[in-house]
């Protein structure tokens, strides 16, 4: 980053830049997260539904231990929390203000999703290849 | 309210406060709103996922919870909100085209997400009660 001592006027360094320079990414990232989840999403709710037709733990265990639904819960898990990551980042930085408040959340939504994936995609493979 | 910081207290845009509500306003708050209740149903997916993993001893009181009136009232909400944001996801697909910005469109499209919001818990019940 050229300091102050720039020959070039603050407006000439900002022009064409819109507010940061970058950002195209996290759109893209968020649309293309969004057409995979319109398709993971239904597809969860249905499946689960209609195979965990009780409580019990026998039809949650024949649901997840299912090579299809596995995997499907895995992308669901990688793209969904990916996307709402994108989207929580989005709504910190629109409404909290206060610079250490916005910096412990943006940290939390940066960490928590991958720590909550880890231990959920942990989860799925522990029910298909046992302790 | 004239005092020495009121630039501070300067009403800020938008003006929520005198705004009619109309519909292309409503879908979109209702948009974050449904992606914050999903990022909590994500989570507890996540945590659902983990109790299976841990077996029957962790699973069945949280199975009976889910069961229960509140947890199947819970389920069917979070149903919603992702029908919600479904729809109004797509919607915001095809604004990204640049089509669908006329006032009208993106009224009537507005009020297609919201309907469907209720449309497919609904559905979802049926096709369980019912199908088969």
């Amino acid at each position: 980053m050229s300091g102050n001592s720039s020959m070039r006027t603050a407006l000439g360094r900002v022009k064409g830049h819109g507010a940061s320079g970058e950002g195209t990414g996290h759109f893209i990232a968020s649309r293309v997260t969004a057409i995979a989840l319109a398709i993971l999403g239904p597809w969860f709710i249905i499946s689960a539904a209609l195979t965990m037709r009780d409580a019990g733990y026998g039809s949650a265990l024949e649901f997840v231990a299912q090579p299809l639904n596995s995997v499907g819960l895995i992308l669901l898990l990688v793209i969904g929390l990916y996307h709402m990551s994108l989207g929580m980042q989005e709504i910190v930085v629109d409404y909290i203000h206060k610079p250490f408040g916005k910096f412990v959340l943006l940290l939390l939504n940066a960490l928590g999703p991958l720590a909550i994936g880890a231990a959920a995609i942990f989860a799925v493979l522990r029910v298909n290849f046992g302790a | 309210m004239a005092s020495a910081n009121s630039a501070d207290n300067r009403p800020l845009s938008p003006h929520l406060s005198v705004w009619r509500w109309h519909a292309t306003m409503a879908s979109s708050i209702f948009h974050r709103a449904t992606g914050v209740a999903l990022y909590a149903g994500a989570i507890g997916l996540a945590f659902w996922l983990m109790a299976v993993a841990a077996g029957p001893d962790v699973y069945t009181p949280l199975g009976v919870l889910l069961s229960e009136w509140y947890g199947q009232a819970a389920l069917y909400i979070l149903v919603g909100c992702l029908a919600y944001h479904l729809a109004n996801g797509v919607r915001h697909l095809v604004f990204d085209t640049g089509a669908g910005l006329k006032p009208a469109d993106a009224d009537m499209t507005a009020w297609f997400a919201i309907l469907f919001a209720f449309v497919a818990p609904v559905g979802l019940w049926a096709l369980l009660s019912f199908g088969k």
